[in-house]
């Protein structure tokens, strides 16, 4: 398919487009994502309080923790698809989802000023929400037709380009229901993708998949990573966060336990919570244990 | 049992014509009762109280009175809310009030019946909710709710007999007329039911092709 070869067209903004892409702002200067104090409430429970996080350009920050933890929550907020209840989220320098109410703390933005500050923000889902009715290549251009208002062709172009990107161009006039749960997450990244996010959001994206399946995903991912796109995992893959993140953090009962490298956190850690955490993890890992035999118990 | 047919064909015309006339109330009512009862569901489920309250009310008035009474009310006490209709467009806003409540219901449990997984994903993408509506909501809940509908319509086939009360010159009005003409009744009732069997069952042969037809996204098998 020589579709691979060409250049992908940028998507040229209308005149006064509200969902056009600002320029990408420069280096380190301001870190794409800043959370500041960040707290939510269910009800009576409280699960997060309180969450300091930075993410600077391309940086990808892999979240760990148990669960109840609230690191899918956080992940969820980033999006705006939880209404976080305290503190700050700027996307990219702006306050993510409340605008100012005169003098009376603040409220709710409008929808359409909600979805301007995330429009450079990607998602994807641990259950993949793909729109059944709609083939794969009906799933990544649907967006990009109805909110990007581009032609049919356009559209159709960059999907499968992004279809491509993802190794499924050969399964984009078919239904999610005939593909495999590693290609519908697949078609979900790619979907995610051709808004040409900025900044992407992975909420457990390998939890539903057979672990055979795990794999096609993450090497995905590794590609964007080394792309240089900025990324927030949530995860319980714990290689994968030791290869690919720049930094990891452990959420305990919604806050933020330890932050660090992934050598800082895997190996150099102190925190008993954390320690307890990864060693249930290499526990449930271990099927096979050289030293059984001289084991006392 | 004597079966004089001549009953029947000597009235071939006026039969047609009912026949016409009960398709056509049926099919203007069907039209306007699925209108109305996607306005009524979209508005319960994205509207404030303000809206949300009255049309429960609505919903529960007209779901715990009869036809019958309702249709009077439209036509006889119509003029006095300054709604003067001719019968058949009265019995076709009739018709069409009656079914929207029960339409309604069942949109809401189409709307309901997708995953809000979805809606998160359109929502992230900047899908505004009346596109979600439309692209994505809708063509899936047809599939679910499509028997619901076809039962629903097929219903309101029969209900037309009730429009023979204010005086429309519909198929039980016709059927009946004659009857009372040439005592002839076995014939007249006979031939009556057959025709709403017809109306029926071409309704039914027709949602199941229809669920075979939108519904292939759900089917496995290459296509």
């Amino acid at each position: 398919m020589n579709i691979q070869q060409r250049p992908l067209p940028p998507i040229v903004p209308k005149q006064g487009d509200p969902m056009k892409t600002p320029e990408p702002l420069p280096g380190d200067s301001q870190p794409m994502v800043r959370l500041h104090n960040v707290g939510k409430s269910f009800g009576a429970l409280r699960v997060l309080k309180g969450i300091d996080l930075q993410v600077r350009h391309s940086e990808v920050v892999c979240l760990i923790g148990p669960s109840g933890s609230g690191k899918s929550t956080l992940l969820r907020s980033m999006a705006f698809l939880e209404e976080y209840d305290e503190g700050e989220i700027h996307i990219e320098g702006q306050l993510l989802g409340y605008v100012p109410d005169n003098g009376k703390g603040r409220k709710r933005a409008a929808q359409a000023q909600i979805n301007q500050v995330r429009r450079n923000i990607g998602m994807v889902f641990q259950q993949f929400n793909l729109w059944p009715h709609m083939t794969a290549l009906g799933n990544v251009s649907e967006a990009l037709l109805r909110v990007r208002k581009l032609s049919s062709a356009e559209a159709r172009q960059r999907a499968l380009a992004m279809l491509d990107k993802v190794g499924l161009a050969h399964k984009a006039d078919v239904y999610p229901i005939q593909l495999s749960g590693g290609q519908q997450q697949r078609v979900a990244i790619a979907r995610a993708l051709a808004m040409e996010p900025h900044i992407m959001l992975f909420d457990e994206p390998t939890s539903a998949l057979d672990p055979e399946l795990v794999g096609e995903v993450l090497q995905v991912m590794k590609t964007l990573a080394r792309e240089g796109m900025t990324m927030v995992v949530v995860t319980h893959e714990m290689g994968f966060a030791a290869q690919v993140a720049d930094s990891v953090v452990f959420l305990d009962q919604g806050q933020v336990v330890a932050q660090g490298t992934p050598q800082q956190i895997f190996h150099n850690t102190e925190h008993p919570r954390l320690q307890q955490f990864l060693q249930n993890y290499l526990d449930r890992n271990a099927f096979w244990q050289d030293n059984k035999e001289a084991s006392p118990v | 049992m004597i079966f004089d047919y001549r009953v029947i064909t000597e009235h071939l015309d006026d039969i047609a014509q009912g026949f016409t006339v009960t398709l056509g109330t049926w099919s203007a009512g069907v039209v306007l009762g699925l209108f109305l009862g996607l306005l009524i569901a979209v508005a319960q489920l994205f509207g404030n109280n303000l809206i949300r309250a009255p049309l429960r009310a609505f919903i529960e008035v007209i779901r715990s009175t009869p036809f019958l009474v309702q249709l009077f009310l439209v036509y006889y006490g119509g003029p006095s809310f300054g709604l003067s209709l001719d019968p058949v467009p009265a019995g076709i806003l009739g018709l069409g009030i009656y079914g929207s409540v029960y339409f309604a219901e069942i949109f809401r449990t189409g709307f309901e019946s997708v995953a809000r997984g979805q809606l998160e994903a359109a929502d992230c993408l900047g899908i505004t909710r009346w596109q979600c509506i439309l692209r994505i909501q809708l063509p899936q809940m047809l599939v679910i709710i499509l028997p619901a509908l076809v039962n629903l319509v097929t219903i309101l086939c029969k209900e037309t007999a009730v429009l023979s009360i204010i005086t429309i010159p519909e198929l039980t009005m016709v059927m009946t007329g004659i009857g009372s003409q040439t005592f002839a009744f076995v014939e007249t009732l006979l031939v009556l039911c057959i025709g709403y069997l017809l109306l029926v069952e071409f309704c039914s042969r027709l949602g199941m092709y229809l669920e075979t037809r939108v519904g292939r996204f759900m089917s496995r098998q290459p296509q």
